[in-house]
This record gives structure tokens, sequence and C-alpha cells, in this order.
């Protein structure tokens, strides 16, 4: 008698039980957060993909009036012709150093697609007051920076269309999929030298370039 | 570590002079350890009042009571184990980076207010009442989840190191950092408490043209990364607690992205929206930056992995072997972002001879690893290294190896063996060998 009630007892737990575990292997939804509605994702949505140009806002900019915003909110760091200030960034110039032992990333040297311009300016910039121009604003500063690298006509507005078909010179200069390990693996435990090892640098201590507080001087 | 200041006083009335001036000028250096190292008459003038026979003064008085500090802090004597900057480094302080004095922790833990800190745009003090997850793009229901609505989902805990690629940059053409903390302290390793991103990615119905993610944070600069959708169905989680408590606002509080064994840039902080599409983005963290540049001016991208590295942090520059000839226990610590550390070897001659260290376990996955070689010192100048291996077999280059391979222009990604050359005097420098 005790016996079946037990597995009465069971049955039902079983009962209970299996919800909860279905919900667990099928994926089915817990149904936590809430929809997000069209102007929600519309307010956030923000990225500009950089080789097809997805999500370019409508709008257009001009580089005379590029040259304007960029003299008022940008030119204090990155210079009146985007050549850096300080250790702030050049954003134009340096082509064909990328093989040299002084490689100069810039905007036109390095960049790869033209309208991830326009989305990093849109998302971070100016430094201190990120997502305050508007739209036709960004544009007229991407305008005016790409007229600098010599990529786009000093008197042709820059809408979404232009920005897509702005073929960046360094377009080419990417390796996508990753080739590491590329080191052969040395697991060599005795007399693995041939030669006494050789200092081939060690000025670390003197340079003078470590914080002096290191220690907590 | 301040325990051994009676050591150090004692073992300071036994040096030959010149060591004694190099122990003099280290003392110099720092507050506390003015008194360690005196001379044994000096130290006894300082303060033989709490030292044996007699009864120090805490012994005398109570303590602080429990009410005293609701939120504790380390000892006023650790006043040192701080995170440290490189002022020329960055143009500002924040868009800039901080390193974790990794030579004054022990274990495999970091606690959470030394943990490194890399931001873009600052450290955004944000309200979780205001923060939203929105997850939308190449999925049947785009949702927008609360820290409630978060927290609601199972959760898991993992123990992750995470590492800037950039540690170790500065080194790529030279030795030219004298301290630990400075070439090798972008790292910390915590326990991570969150939802796995798959959870959050199966709640919102993932469209089957979906191969990659947008990640993109809450910051002034809207940090965003790409991440292939194969590694977020994996073992990325969207994190909310770090070492048991609430993550810290320096470290992405109320939420960020944890992406085991990845560059710590993909670990998006202040997590507020993931998008999902058919292709990367190529944004501007991921490749103006955060690309390595070879010789023959290609750059690599998306090189996600950090490969096995390691590193002594003791003895090393900030650690001198300070007590003359004798025993050392030499300690350090290893991790690899494809999966467990399986070994670790020691050399103490620049890589003519290596020895296994031992491995504090349990060795969990993606995460630092202690090891400790124990060292009797005949005083004779050392070139220290360590070299690690992973489960995959991946072993650590020489920093020769890797450079005819990469050059010296990639910045990012440089792993290899460290070597500390230890002088008679027990001073540590930091130098590279061929």
């Amino acid at each position: 008698m005790s016996r079946s009630l037990n597995l009465v007892a069971l049955l039902i737990v079983a009962a209970l039980a299996l919800p909860a575990l279905a919900q667990e292997k099928a994926h089915k939804p817990f149904g936590f957060g809430k929809p997000a509605t069209k102007e929600e994702i519309a307010g956030w949505d923000i990225d500009v993909r950089g080789p097809d140009g997805a999500g370019l806002p409508p709008g257009k900019g001009t580089v005379a009036e590029g040259e304007k915003l960029f003299m008022d909110n940008c030119a204090a760091c990155h210079g009146e012709f985007a050549e850096g200030a300080g250790r702030y960034p050049e954003l134009i110039g340096g082509r064909g150093t990328l093989k040299s032992d002084d490689p100069r990333k810039t905007i036109d040297s390095y960049w790869p697609y033209a309208p991830t311009v326009f989305d990093y300016i849109r998302r971070a910039m100016p430094f201190g007051a990120p997502q305050s121009l508007t739209n036709d604003e960004v544009y007229s500063i991407v305008a005016w920076l790409l007229n600098q690298g010599d990529l786009w006509p000093a008197d042709k507005p820059l809408d979404a269309e232009g920005l897509r078909k702005v073929k960046m010179p360094n377009r080419d200069g990417f390796l996508a999929g990753d080739p590491r390990p590329d080191v052969k693996p040395d697991t060599c435990m005795t007399n693995c030298r041939t030669t006494p090892p050789k200092i081939t640098s060690d000025l670390a201590a003197r340079l003078g370039v470590t914080p002096t507080d290191r220690k907590g001087d | 570590m301040k325990k051994t200041v009676g050591q150090t006083g004692n073992d300071g009335a036994l040096l030959a002079p010149s060591r004694r001036s190099f122990l003099k000028k280290s003392a110099a250096a720092g507050g506390l350890t003015l008194l360690a190292g005196a001379g044994v008459g000096e130290a006894m003038a300082a303060g033989p009042d709490n030292l044996p026979p007699n009864v120090p003064e805490w012994m005398k008085t109570l303590g602080s009571n429990v009410a005293a500090h609701p939120y504790g802090m380390p000892s006023p004597y650790e006043k040192d184990v701080i995170r440290r900057n490189v002022p020329w480094l960055t143009a500002t302080e924040e868009s800039s980076i901080n390193f974790t004095p990794i030579h004054e922790l022990d274990g495999i833990i970091t606690p959470n207010g030394l943990c490194f800190e890399r931001h873009h745009g600052g450290a955004p003090e944000i309200d979780p009442e205001q923060h939203r997850l929105m997850i939308h793009g190449l999925v049947d229901r785009p949702l927008i989840f609360t820290m409630d609505d978060l927290m609601r989902f199972p959760s898991v805990s993992r123990i992750h190191f995470l590492e800037c690629p950039a540690n170790g940059g500065m080194e790529w053409r030279g030795a030219q950092m004298d301290g630990v903390q400075f070439t090798h302290g972008m790292v910390h390793c915590c326990e991570w408490t969150g939802v796995k991103l798959s959870t959050l990615l199966a709640e919102v119905g993932v469209q089957k043209a979906a191969k990659w993610m947008l990640a993109e944070g809450a910051d002034a600069a809207a940090m965003t990364r790409s991440i292939p959708l194969e590694k977020a169905m994996d073992d990325v989680i969207v994190c909310y607690s770090q070492n048991g408590e609430r993550i810290r606002v320096e470290n992405g509080y109320p939420l960020r992205l944890l992406v085991p064994g990845w560059e710590g840039n993909v670990n998006v902080k202040w997590l507020r929206r993931i998008k999902l599409g058919d292709q990367p983005w190529h944004h501007r963290e991921e490749t103006s930056k955060y690309t390595d540049l070879m010789p023959d001016g290609i750059a690599r991208q998306f090189t996600f992995v950090q490969e096995a590295n390691s590193v002594i942090t003791s003895p090393c520059p900030e650690k001198p072997m300070k007590f003359g000839k004798g025993f050392y226990e030499l300690r350090g610590i290893a991790w690899s972002g494809r999966g467990k550390i399986k070994k670790v070897d020691i050399s103490i001659d620049g890589g003519m001879n290596w020895h296994s260290a031992d491995l504090q376990s349990p060795v969990f996955s993606k995460s630092l690893t202690r090891f400790r070689f124990p060292l009797q010192w005949d005083g004779r100048p050392l070139l220290l290294q360590s070299r690690a291996m992973d489960e995959t077999g991946y072993v650590q280059p020489t920093i020769e190896a890797l450079r005819a391979v990469r050059g010296r222009n990639s910045i990012y990604h440089k792993n290899s063996i460290h070597t500390w050359r230890v002088l008679p005097s027990g001073e540590v420098e930091n130098v590279q060998i061929a």
C-alpha cells in the first residue's frame, strides 16, 4: 500500500518537474525581457558597416562645411591639417609607410573602409562630446577628411551613396583569418643553445621612461 | 611584501658595502622599506618596542570595531600595491590604460581593485536601474533586458584571465620598461558570473543567416567589436559579477562581455547592445586598431586568441633578490587563450637548459596558472626565463623567433619568453637576449 502511494508521489513529482526540464532542452523561451520596438531600436542602432555602408543614414555634407566644423570641434587635438597635435593622432598622411620602420597608420594610409570613418566619428567624436553632431555634420567632416587625403573632390557633396563608393587606398591591406600559431614550438630541455646568450637590449633600467613611483617612491 | 620587513633589517647588517648602498637606494625608494633597509642599530632605534621580547603596542589597546569599515580596504601598509599608468603612453587619461601590480600578488585571482583598466572614453558610472541590453538584428524576437531580467536566467561562474593584446607591446623593439608591472601588467584573472550568451541568443532566436555579432558599450566611445557567432555560442558570458561582487565601474559595471581567452578589447564593457549580422562590421577598433602590421605591410585582422604567455613575477625589477646567496622560490604566472597550461619550464642560464616548474593545481582553462621553482642562488649573475606550454602543444617562443615572423611593428600579441638579468647585487633588470 505504502509502496503504491510512493509510486504515485513519484509520478506527481515527475510530472511537475517535466515542464521545467523540457524548457531547458528545447530552448523554449524563458519569457524574460520585453520586445524591442522599432522606435527603441532606431534610437540605439547607430552602427554603420564598413564594407557595404549598411546603416549609413540619410543626409549629406560638404567639404567647405566640414572644414569649419573640423576647426571648431577637432583641430585642437588633431591639428588644422589633420596632422595630429602632441600625442593625439594624425588622421591623414603617411601613405606608403606601412612597410617602413615608422609606419603611420591614418585614415588614408591604413583604414580599409570609408563608411567606418562615419561610424567612428558619430559614435565617439568629438572626444568628450560624442553623439552631439548631426548626421549632416558628420558627413561634412568625413568629406573634408577624405578631401585632405585626395579621396573626395572639394566641390562635391558627400552622402551615403558617395561614401559607399570611395575605395580606400589600403582596402586590400588586411589579412582576415588568423594564421597563428606561426612560430614552430621548441621544447628542448638541455644544451639548447649553440652559442652563449648575447644581450641585445638592456637599457630598460636606464632609459628613464618607466614611472618613477614603480616601487612606491 | 611587508612581512619581510624584519628579515630585511637583519639581512642589512650582513651586507657588503656595495650591496648595502643598493639596498639604501631601494630603501629611499619606498616609505616603509626605509625602516627595512636601515642597519640593525637604526632599526632598533626606530621602533624596538614592538619587537621581541617586548609586547607590541597593538596588543595593548583595542582594535577597530566591526562598524568601522562596512566595506573593507587593504592595510594602510599595503598602500604601494596599486595600479599604475604610463603617462607618456597615451594622449589622455580617459582613453588610456593602467597596469595590474602582478609582482605584488599571489595565487591566480586578481583583487577587483587591482584589475588593470583600459577605457576608450573614460569609465562611465551607470545606474543599473537605467541600464538596458538590447539584442536585435538577424533575430526572430528583438528583446530589451533589464538587469533584473538578466539575473533571472540560469547563471554560470568561470575563472578566466583577461589580457589586453598590447600587453608587452612596448617591448617589440627592445627592453624598455623597468618593471614587470609595465612589461606584463595588462592582465588580470577573476571569477566571472553571469548568463551564457548562448542562453540569451536562444531567447531571441538567432536566424540562419547570422554569422557574426556586434557588441557595443554604453561608454563615451560606444566601443564596438565584431565577434564570430561560433565563439558567441561557445563560451561567452554576459557578466554582472566579478570575484563574487558586482563588477567594478572601471571593469564594466553593471554588465560586460567576457570572451574567454580572446583579446581584451572584444570583452566589451558596459554592454548595452548586441546586433546579429551576416558579416563583420570592420569598425575602427578592428581595423585602425587591434590589427597586427606585418613586415610586408599587410595587417592581420581578427587575431582574437591570446597565445600562451608567462612571466616570473618574483624576482623582477621591483622585487630584487635582496637577501644575498641562498634559497629563493621563483614565482610567476602563465596563461593561454587556447586552454589549460600544461607545463612551465624555467631557465637560469638564458635558455641553455630548462627545468620544469611546479604548477599550482587545480589548473583552469584560459586562466592564470601559478608556477613555482626552487632555486639555491650562489650569487652569480643569472638570466632568468620562463617558457609556457599549453594543452594544445603550443610553446611560448623566443623574442627572436617571434620577430623573425612578425617583425617589430605589430604592437599587439607579443607573448615571447621574457628575460630577467639578475646581477650579483641581486638587482634585476629587464633585458632581451639572442
